[in-house]
Parts: structure tokens; C-alpha cells; sequence
């Protein structure tokens, strides 16, 4: 069978740009294909649940056209998942029309633009749930009922190697799809040339973070993934950068609990038995994977839900004494909150920086010695006149705290602003679930346009 | 036990420790060394065990997902389950990027000669 390589420029399109120098040494090596991940869950639930993007408009579309320019010029498919950071339908109407634009503004010849949907409705969900069929929490969650299905804004499943597939089948120049698993992007092109699924899945584990199975460390440069019977290969694209052994078993375990199991839609990628060689300066040879298909048919679930809107105050503190005594300042502040709105429709939280600011209780300094201290407020509420009065007299009342001992009594913290500031609205992940599906297709509708002239 | 038994803070022996989101619920926790020495010093210490993290943390057992040595990268890791999904208000970390500082200071028990 004839090898098969892709290059991969970019571990999250849109939120940092590419690496010119690197992709187009990619594009020299005459891939089959150009594909890359543009989306993360690491951006919190905001972006899913209020329909948004965090990467910048022109940043989707710097990677975009520098992809989309150098397929058509080898007339090679690209593909794209997770469209615009969360994959829901108005990111992936959006990138679509992106691609119109810029083959538009360049005159390319007419070609095939597929792409897939991956929202899925509440209601389904909840006639699935009527009808018996559980949908099962992961790490550790319970099943999903009723009032955590109210309690969601916006939902996307997690589509494996089956839409990408079907649209490659319909002769897709390009693929714009919605929420995708990373790896999948990637296993599906190399399945549609007839490859292994172990060795198509394993291409796409290790190139679904583009430079991050590379050394040294440096983000958004392009790698290249080859595919032969049994085989994988991974080389760095960058002049600065390797794939070692170590480079490439490391980035097995990034962002992952374990470094040896990866589950996608319709099955398992085991990495347990993988073998890792030098082949060349740059590249890192990986054989013994194997892919255990599911005995059912499972998709992921992410889901987002509004809790209301927020603000922030900001408070500063530097009498030693005050210092001291700052979890009785918050108390303090607190009870004037809950003597006004009772205890309980609002949210209030103190991120106190010198003392566990970033780690909170997981910070085994239960002592801290800072000679300042920064408090940060959030309050959530129901509406923004609501969460803004609880802001300010949770940030306000820190200044009029009642400390027995101190000398200081015109005021007892800083402020920087004498005022509250208005924040994206806080939202929660609702849905890290499955649900078993009859239809490998069935939550991924897929659609094909055209662009160019 | 050798009875001349030194001790070296983990960041003299690892390359890499580094915290990250393992999915919306968990954070995971990457300790990397550049051979197999270093790694397997650490290993056989005895000093970085589920028990060794659940008291650095201050946390019980079942918080801990996961527990892993990794041969082929020279690598321990182990996932930890967050107290509410990255992201949520008030959480201070979203990308659960800072929590592997305590690590770095961490005593590993070294047999001497």
C-alpha cells in the first residue's frame, strides 16, 4: 500500500496563529493532506454556552487561508474540526463562509466545500432519556437528569471518523466540521486511503497537537505524519525542532489521565504495547498499536449552561494586622451580602492572591507570610443590577470591615477602582456525558456547497 | 535502607513538571525525566506515591483518577479530580495550568553509596 502524509500546522487553529516558516516546509514535502483541530474545552464553558468564539476572527482566518491556498494549490483535501474553538453551528456556518471569502478574494477555481453539524437538541436528548436510554456521566458524573437538562444552554456531541468520512466519500475538497474528536480529523483521511485503524488512529493521536510531540518545546509549528503498512512516522517540520522518542511517548500523555487509552466514537486506540524508534534526526518511527472497536456505539456530550451575570471587584490589602485576620474581613463582607439577599439565588467567591489565590484548597501553605495580599470578588446573579449590587457590597464592605485590634480604622483595604466591573457571564459545564446512538451519523448531519469562482 | 540516605527536591531530578485539564472534571499532573536513571531513582524512591500526593494536596485518596508510570517517556503522571468543572465561577486555575507548583519542592529519598 502507498504511504500516506499529512501535516498538521496547528494544535488549535485560531488561537494563536501558525507558524509560516514551518507549514510551508510542510507544504514542500507534498502531503496528501492539511488538516488541523480548531478547538479546545480548555476555554471554559463560556464560548459553548453563549455561542462564541475566544480566538479572534482574524487569527481563524490567517490559519484558514494559508491552509485553504496551499491544498488547492496541490489539489490536496484540508480538513478542520471543532470549527471556531467550540464547534457549534454558527462556528462552523462561520468558517465556511470564511473559506467563500478567501477563495473569493483569490480567485481559486471552484471546489467542494462539505461540512458537518454536531449540536445536538434538548429535546432528543430528553426523549432518549423517556425512553429508557440512560446518558452516562463520565469522570465520575452521574447520569444526566431531567433539571441538569434544564439547566443547559447549548450542546455539542463529539463526532468521531464517520462524518469526515462520508464527506470525503462525496469528493470534499475541503471539510469544515463541527465538535470532532482531535485524532478523528486525522484517522479519517488516513482510513479513506485504506490504512490500518491502529495505525490511522495513532497518526492522529500524535499529530492532533501539531509541535507539542516535538522538542524542543515551541507551539504552533508545523509536524508531518506518515502512514505505511504497520507503521507511523512523525517529523518535525520546524528547522529548530525534532520528534524524539520522548517528544512523541510524552505528548501520549498530554492533557490525558492516561497515557495508554484513547477512546474515540466507535472504539479504542491502545497505546499500551506501542514501540518507539529514532529513524531519522527528526522523525520517530511507532509501531504496535492496536484499536478495539466499542461493542456499543457511543458519542460524547459536552454542554454548557448560563448561571448568570457577573461581576468582579478587586481589593487590596497591606496592614500586616489586617493580613492576619483577612478571612474574618471576607466573613465580614459576606454577612452584609446575605443580610441584604438571604443565602441563597446568588454566588459569591473570594480568590485571595498571597494567600491560595491560584490553588485555593489545594495549596499546602496554610500559612503564607506575604507582606500584601490581592482579593478578587465575583458575584453571580440572575440579573446584571442584582450582580453588580452584590459585587459592591462584597467588595465594599471589605473596606469597612470590623477588626478588633486594628490600627487603622479610615478604611481597611485598597482599591485600585472604586467601582465594580462587568464580566462575561459565568456559566458551568453541565454535560460531560454519552449517549449510545443507533447511527454512527445520526447527531452529525453533514451538507455540501461549493467556493471559488 | 542505606544508613547514609540523602534527600533531592523533585525539581533536580525531573526535566519537565507541569499541571493541565484532562477534560472539563480532572487535572493532570506530568512528572518527566530526561533518562531512565533519573526516572527510575524517582520510581524506587518510595517518595512520590499516591500517598505522597494526597498529603502535598491535602486531599483523601478518591480524589486521585488515576496513578500511571510511563515507561517509554520516562514520565509518572497522575490525575486528580477537580471540586468543580473548569471554568466555573471562582475557579482559580482554568486551565489547571499552576497546580504543580507544591511538587517542585517535593523530597525524594536518595540511597546513598
Amino acid at each position: 500500500m502507498e504511504s500516506t502524509k499529512i501535516i498538521c500546522p496547528n494544535g488549535h487553529l485560531g488561537f494563536a496563529p501558525l507558524k509560516t516558516t514551518s507549514f510551508r516546509i510542510g507544504v514542500e514535502a507534498k502531503p496528501d493532506f492539511i488538516a488541523c483541530d480548531s478547538g479546545s474545552d480548555d476555554v471554559g464553558p463560556g464560548p459553548l454556552g453563549s455561542d462564541t468564539s475566544t480566538s479572534p476572527l482574524t487569527w481563524q482566518t490567517h490559519d484558514l487561508e494559508e491552509m485553504l491556498l496551499a491544498a488547492r494549490e496541490l489539489g490536496v483535501p484540508m480538513l478542520i474540526g471543532s470549527a471556531g474553538d467550540t464547534g457549534t453551528n454558527s462556528r462552523v456556518d462561520l468558517f465556511v463562509s470564511i473559506i467563500q471569502d478567501i477563495a473569493k478574494k483569490h480567485n481559486l477555481p471552484k471546489f467542494k466545500i462539505g461540512y458537518f453539524y454536531s449540536e445536538v437538541e434538548k429535546e432528543y436528548l430528553r426523549a432518549k432519556m423517556k425512553s429508557g436510554t440512560l446518558v452516562n456521566g463520565l469522570d465520575g458524573r452521574p447520569e444526566l437528569t431531567d433539571s441538569q437538562l434544564d439547566a443547559t444552554d447549548r450542546i455539542v456531541a463529539m463526532a468521531g471518523v464517520h462524518p469526515f468520512l462520508e464527506l470525503l466519500d462525496q469528493g470534499a475538497d475541503v471539510i469544515i466540521g463541527g465538535r470532532s474528536s482531535d485524532s478523528a480529523i486525522f484517522a479519517a483521511a488516513a482510513l479513506s486511503r485504506g490504512h490500518s485503524e491502529p495505525d490511522a488512529y495513532y497518526l492522529g493521536k500524535v499529530l492532533e497537537c501539531a509541535s507539542f510531540c516535538a522538542e524542543p518545546y515551541g507551539g504552533k509549528e508545523t509536524v508531518m505524519g506518515e502512514v505505511k503498512s504497520g507503521e507511523v512516522l512523525v517529523t518535525a517540520m520546524s528547522p529548530e525542532q525534532k520528534c524524539t522518542i520522548a517528544s512523541v511517548a510524552g505528548h501520549a500523555m498530554y492533557e490525558r489521565s492516561n497515557p495508554f487509552h484513547e477512546f474515540v466514537a466507535g472504539g479504542m486506540l491502545d497505546m499500551t504495547n506501542c514501540n518507539y524508534e529514532q529513524a531519522s534526526e527528526k522523525t520517530t518511527r511507532i509501531t504496535g498499536q492496536e484499536f478495539f472497536p466499542a461493542e456499543e456505539f457511543r458519542v460524547k456530550l459536552e454542554g454548557a449552561g448560563k448561571n448568570g451575570e457577573r461581576f468582579i471587584g478587586i481589593a487590596g490589602i497591606r496592614d500586616p494586622y489586617t493580613i492576619k485576620n483577612v478571612d474574618k474581613v471576607i466573613d465580614w463582607a459576606k454577612t452584609q451580602v446575605r443580610d441584604k439577599f438571604g443565602d441563597n439565588g446568588y454566588e459569591l467567591h473570594y480568590n485571595v492572591y498571597g494567600k491560595n489565590g491560584v490553588m485555593g484548597d489545594l495549596e499546602p501553605i496554610k500559612e503564607h507570610s506575604s507582606h500584601e495580599l490581592c482579593v478578587v470578588v465575583q458575584a453571580v446573579a440572575p440579573t446584571e443590577e442584582i450582580a453588580e449590587e452584590i459585587c459592591m457590597t462584597g467588595t465594599r464592605q471589605m473596606f469597612y470591615a470590623r477588626l478588633e485590634d486594628v490600627k487603622g480604622t479610615a478604611g481597611s483595604v485598597s482599591f485600585v477602582l472604586d467601582e465594580v466591573v462587568k464580566a462575561s457571564p459565568a456559566y458551568v459545564w453541565t454535560l460531560n456525558h454519552t449517549v449510545a446512538v443507533d447511527d454512527a451519523l445520526e447527531l452529525f448531519p453533514t451538507h455540501m456547497t461549493e467556493g471559488g469562482i | 535502607m542505606s544508613t547514609n540516605q540523602t534527600t533531592r527536591k523533585l525539581t533536580e531530578l525531573a526535566k519537565t513538571i507541569r499541571s493541565k485539564n484532562a477534560g472539563v472534571d480532572k487535572i493532570t499532573f506530568d512528572i518527566i525525566f530526561r533518562d531512565r536513571d533519573n526516572y527510575e531513582l524517582v520510581k524506587n524512591s518510595g517518595s512520590l506515591t499516591r500517598e505522597a500526593i494526597c498529603a502535598l494536596y491535602g486531599i483523601e485518596d478518591k480524589r486521585i483518577s488515576d496513578f500511571v508510570e510511563f515507561d517509554p517517556a520516562f514520565a509518572i503522571k497522575f490525575t486528580i479530580y477537580r471540586d468543580r468543572p473548569s471554568g466555573s465561577a471562582g475557579d482559580p486555575d482554568i486551565f489547571g495550568a499552576q497546580q504543580y507548583a507544591p511538587l517542585l519542592g517535593l523530597d525524594i529519598s536518595i540511597p546513598g553509596n
